[in-house]
């Protein structure tokens, strides 16, 4: 008889207004195994284990650990059990030193010296590289997981839950990550490994349980199933492919980014270096990259939310506007749809037709006489609802009030629908079903066709590879030369995005 | 200009430093707990008023210190409650304090009007507090040295403290200190109090050392000016003292002008020159943007965990 | 049992509305209890402050005067928090307002008419615009925090009262009382006949119209609260967030401008050292209490107006002392803040949830 699983979870339920999040989730991870617990955005991943970890109480269900039933009333509770966390968005303070960020991590009192040398000895076991006296604003992002990988190791895990720890790193630390990973399970500690990547759980996981919509679907061994056959448990049904016209031909020059540099936006920012580019119409140009490499800086410089001294570092159909404020560039016809969509693209106390103002005003006449057309916000508004189906109450819901991928929806509709010449899009996926993601996909091949230049930014390969006609990859603040998607090869792209140039020959 | 004008000057500077400074350390660590508490102008009055009642009733001024710290904790609590569970704005509702606290010190002080107070009785002897250079060192109110002690006992607890470490974590990002554990809400009453404390030692400074009696409003804006002195130095505590002392020379400057009219310009424009040069403090510090780097990054925001 | 917050889909109007008056109440109630145990008379204080400006009509000229001043600067200072821009300085703005009317006054002698008290006013106006474009200025090029700026320049603003009533301004037949000599009768304010009310009143009413349509239906109003909701959000919708603090501080200086000639000239119609009365701060609390809303700051400048009227009744009935009006004025302000959470989130009695078992 082996002895009994290390987490057992039995008919865990938990419900917030509106949403059932977990919906009677049961299963166990055993001594030593990476266990997957893979879903969708939404699939109430993160949910259940903020249970395990004491964020969160069930409502309903029992949580057993070394075989005795247990209730983790808080994250301190957790960790006294031998239960770490490495959290998707990291937990840690960026004024701050490493050594700082760890101390505070520690329930015990332990002194400054002392923790020091424990931090460097656990470094050194597992070879993860970090300075303990550098602020952490100072870090990679990449440096900054190891913190908080470091900081659950030091308080040596039975459990180590890992959320999303991927998504953020390139293809190189990955690998290194894994290297950490297996080094901890041989030596018996259990991991939760949550994703959505199946590559990556078919090359590290024992086990994966798969939910969605906040119930099990299934528990399975990644090693037998197909990488198809548990994206089809995980999506539910096939996905549908975007549909475009086979061997597009390109209209003239539209966008043209011609050395366009930009200094740091305060010291946490990234300055763009000497970036060129050229986006034809009808082409979709995506632009790929860790975060954090400037992604947010070339939205901003093309939208005109961050205007430019050279007015020819940005021009639209030969006009030169890389001089121009966002709202004279959008009336030369560049739309753009943020990254951040909460206070970014739209405020989340405005209802849906004020939102419409926001970046429709001038465009579609919505203001006669310094009045604004209240009427003609509220039509607009509805179009794009009805366009795009979004699930709103109508165009006085407040959009704070809409899913964020009922939002998105929204923003790209408010954008699309006024037939922009350049569209630019940061991250139009994140956060978004698949459903949604796959009809917001569709609008952008569907504007392109119609003649527009599209820039789409994004840290999602796989979107980038399915959407785009050409790509590029941004790397502290420079772009790579651009490379045709159909020929592109995934290690170089990897490659490029962890800043190795040199070895990365040059696609045409 | 006798040695003894300037050791008379000196120690009128170090005294109408002491209350901004208090008030501006409790501050600082308000601050850097991250929230922003205006109401330090109501607290200061309602010390004043509590130091001063108590000393009255007890005939003892250093109850009377307690009764103004505890007076200015009370205040902050109000603010505390309003912020901390029921999250309303902190701008608003530090506004709020003060008036409430300019309004609660006059009530208070209604029957205290025209009394005065034991002074402080000086913590050396006669030969040193009175001696002709030594007073100097010795001659100052015990207000005076216990603001002068706090000043490196606040930069120890915020930097070597593990408490320390906490509250600047707090400030620094609360969604992260509450998912690690630690009680954010908690943490903060505990910095208003204290902020509130300070403020409420301050201002009985006012009350029980400069004058000593009541008056209505007897504070006149030093409050906001020990907010303006956090930033002016940057939320660092060796700053502050700095801080503290070019703002008393300016309002030592204003008194002498009065008391020796030397001056061609009306005593109006010296009264301001502290507010001015206030102003243009700010200005400098606010514009090298190098102090901004030093700001609790949650400053002034609302806690607001999703749960 | 435990006390838990849920987020409501809109905000509810029906608490937007409900809790500034159940805020006026509570103060009430409030106010009873405490005098009471003060050994004056609650009941009848409470009803002093309150409500015996409203039932004798020959103190609602009063009020009216009072309100005037309260509903014009929470007007403008209202614009400016839609912005965030906290401009709480309006005391200054108030005092050198009423003090570049007075200059003009003094300017034209004992020539009055028409033009003359335009001018006057226009000066006020501009004045008090001025004197908040100095925060702004200093927000917007070196990002120094308005609050501390406006209010400084408030205290500076009393030296500059100081001075000029009692230096160059100071009336030659004042009995060397600093003053300025009382205003010719034709550089005063036009008055409703047999009253005291002034064509300041007729201002004030009409003022909340005006920044109603700015507000609700125009694209500077729009601005305002873009930029006040998110500042990104603004610069992504082409709106200069600089430009938005420049103007709404400017607004709202200029509103207390505005305030302080006419009190001027339609009231006072002599400077003086008393002359900064704290309306520039009492206006703060009547826009919170009025929602930040120009029909509620009309009201709210109504109420704020009979507990000051109040307050002096009770002075003489009940003898209680005048600073008691100031504590009941915070109290609104308090719980007016205290219960803003009731309109975007929902406060549900839950039974305490202990985990099954163990």
């Amino acid at each position: 008889m082996a002895s009994p699983s290390r987490l057992e979870l039995t008919g865990i339920t938990k419900r917030f207004p509106g949403v059932l999040a977990n919906d009677n989730v049961g299963f166990s991870v055993k001594t030593g195994e990476i266990h997957a617990l893979l879903g969708e955005n939404g699939a109430g991943k993160s949910t259940l284990v903020k249970m395990i970890y004491g964020i969160l109480q069930p409502d309903a269900g029992e949580i057993r650990w070394d075989g005795q039933r247990i209730s983790v009333t808080n994250p301190k509770a957790a960790r006294k059990l031998g239960i770490g966390m490495v959290f998707q968005h990291f937990s840690l303070f960026e004024a701050m030193t490493v050594l700082e960020n760890i101390a505070l991590g520690m329930d015990a009192k332990i002194p400054a010296r002392d923790l020091e040398s424990r931090i460097l000895a656990v470094m050194g076991q597992y070879g993860l590289k970090l300075e303990p006296h550098r602020i952490v604003s100072t870090l990679s992002v990449g440096e900054r997981q190891r913190i908080e990988i470091v900081r659950a190791l030091l308080l040596t895990p039975k459990l180590l839950i890992m959320d999303e720890p991927t998504s953020v790193l390139t293809p190189q630390e990955v690998e290194q990550l894994f290297t950490v990973l297996r080094k901890l399970a041989q030596e018996g500690c259990s991991i939760l490994y949550i994703s959505h990547k199946l590559h990556e759980i078919k090359a590290l996981c024992d086990t994966a349980t798969i939910l969605r919509g906040g119930k099990l679907v299934d528990t399975c061994d990644p090693a037998v199933e197909t990488s198809r056959s548990m994206a089809e448990k995980m999506i539910g049904s096939s996905l549908k492919d975007i549909s475009r016209v086979a061997g597009r031909a390109f209209g003239p020059s539209k966008l043209v980014v011609k050395a366009l540099s930009l200094p740091a936006d305060g010291p946490f920012g990234t300055a763009l270096r000497d970036i060129s580019f050229t986006v034809r119409a009808g082409e979709i140009f995506g632009v790929a990259g860790v975060a954090g490499n400037g992604q947010n800086a070339l939205l901003l410089a093309l939208s005109g939310e961050a205007p430019n001294q050279d007015p020819a570092s940005v021009t639209v159909d030969g006009v030169a506007v890389g001089h121009l404020q966002a709202r004279a560039r959008r009336g030369h016809g560049i739309g753009s749809v943020p990254e951040e969509r909460n206070g970014h693209a739209a405020v989340p106390i405005f209802t849906l037709a004020d939102n419409a103002v926001l970046t429709a005003r001038d465009r579609l006449g919505m203001v006669r006489a310094g009045l604004i057309d209240a009427k003609a916000a509220r039509t607009y508004a509805g179009e794009v609802i009805e366009a795009f189906s979004v699930k709103a109450t109508g165009p006085s819901a407040l959009a704070e009030s809409l899913s964020g991928g009922n939002l998105q929806k929204y923003i790209m509709g408010r954008e699309i629908l006024q037939k922009p010449q350049v569209l630019v899009v940061s991250q139009p996926t994140w956060g978004v079903d698949a459903g949604a993601a796959g009809s917001i996909h569709q609008a952008l091949v569907d504007l392109a066709a119609t003649g527009s230049a599209i820039v789409v930014i994004s840290q999602d390969l796989d979107e980038l590879l399915s959407l785009c006609d050409t790509m590029a990859v941004i790397n502290g603040g420079r772009l790579s030369p651009p490379m045709v998607v159909a020929e592109a090869k995934i290690d170089e792209i990897g490659l490029l995005m962890g800043g190795i140039h040199g070895e990365a020959s040059h696609a045409p | 200009m006798g040695i003894d004008f300037l050791i008379a000057a000196i120690i009128t500077v170090v005294g109408l430093s002491t209350p901004i400074l208090l008030a501006g350390l409790g501050e600082l660590v308000v601050e850097k707990s991250g929230v922003l508490n205006l109401g330090v102008e109501g607290m200061m009055l309602v010390g004043a008023i509590s130091g001063f009642a108590v000393t009255v009733y007890t005939f003892n001024p250093w109850f009377g210190v307690l009764g103004a710290a505890a007076g200015g904790a009370l205040a902050s609590l109000i603010f505390a409650v309003l912020v901390l569970q029921l999250n309303s704005n902190q701008v608003a509702t530090g506004l709020a304090l003060t008036i409430f606290g300019t309004g609660i010190s006059s009530l208070m002080g209604l029957s205290f009007t025209g009394r005065i107070v034991m002074p402080f009785a000086s913590v050396f002897p006669d030969a040193l507090a009175k001696h002709e250079y030594l007073r100097l060192i010795f001659g100052h109110s015990p207000l005076v040295y216990f603001a002068l002690i706090m000043v490196p006992l606040t930069t120890w607890f915020l930097k070597s403290t593990r408490a320390g470490l906490i509250l600047r974590a707090v400030g620094e990002n609360d969604l992260s200190a509450h998912s690690i554990g630690y009680s954010v809400i908690k943490v903060r009453y505990a910095a208003i109090a204290f902020g509130g404390a300070m403020a409420g030692i301050g201002g009985c400074y006012f009350s029980m050392v400069i004058t000593p009696m009541w008056a209505e409003k007897m504070t006149a804006g030093r409050g906001w000016i020990a907010l303006a002195l956090v930033v002016f130095a940057g939320w660092r505590t060796g700053r502050l003292l700095t801080g503290a002392y070019f703002f008393g020379i300016l309002m030592a400057l204003e008194l002498y002008a009065k008391a020796s009219g030397f001056s061609f310009l009306p005593s109006q424009f010296w009264a301001a020159m502290p507010y001015a040069m206030t102003v243009v403090a700010l200005s400098f510090i606010s514009s090298r943007g190098t102090a901004g780097a030093n700001a609790p990054a949650c400053l002034g925001k609302p806690f607001l965990p999703s749960t | 049992m435990r006390l838990k917050l849920e987020k409501r889909r809109a905000p509810s109007l029906a608490m937007l509305v409900a809790t500034p008056i159940a805020s006026v109440i509570l103060t009430m109630l409030i106010g009873i209890v405490v005098f009471d145990l003060l050994g004056i008379n609650g009941f009848e204080a409470v009803v002093d402050i309150f409500l015996s400006p409203l039932l004798y009509s020959y103190k609602w000229q009063d009020v009216a005067l009072k309100a005037a001043p309260l509903i014009i600067i929470a007007l403008g200072l209202s614009m400016g928090n839609r912005a965030q821009v906290w401009n709480i300085g309006a005391e200054g703005q108030y005092v050198i307002g009423a003090l570049c009317c007075a200059g003009v006054g003094i300017a034209f002698g004992q020539t009055g008419g028409f033009l003359v008290v335009v001018l006057m006013i226009a000066a006020g106006i501009v004045g008090g615009g001025l004197w908040a474009a100095v925060p702004a200025w200093l927000r917007t090029r070196f990002n120094v925090n308005e609050i501390l700026s406006s209010l400084m320049l408030t205290y500076i603003s009393f030296q500059v009262l100081g001075y000029l009533v009692g230096g160059p301004w100071k009336d030659p037949n004042g009995r060397n009382f600093p003053a300025t000599a009382p205003l010719a009768d034709s550089q005063t304010l036009p008055v409703w006949p047999e009253s005291t009310v002034h064509l300041g009143v007729l201002v004030a009413l009409i003022l909340p119209f005006v920044f109603w349509v700015i507000m609700a239906r125009s694209e500077f109003g729009y601005q305002v609260r873009v930029v006040g909701s998110s500042a990104t959000a603004a610069r992504h919708g082409g709106f200069d967030s600089k430009r938005t603090i420049w103007a709404t501080m400017i607004i709202g200086g200029a509103m207390a401008g505005l305030a302080g000639g006419l009190e001027f000239a339609g009231v006072l119609h002599k400077m003086d050292l008393g002359f900064p009365s704290g309306y520039g701060f009492t206006a703060i609390i009547v826009a919170f209490l009025g929602r930040l809303n120009p029909f509620g700051c009309l009201i709210a400048g109504i109420v704020l107006a009979v507990t000051y009227v109040g307050g002096q009744m009770a002075q003489t009935s009940v003898h209680i002392p005048n600073s008691t009006a100031g504590i009941f004025q915070a109290m609104m302000l308090f719980f007016i803040l205290a219960s803003d959470i009731l309109v975007r989130y929902r406060i549900r009695l839950i039974p305490s949830t202990k985990a099954a078992g163990v």
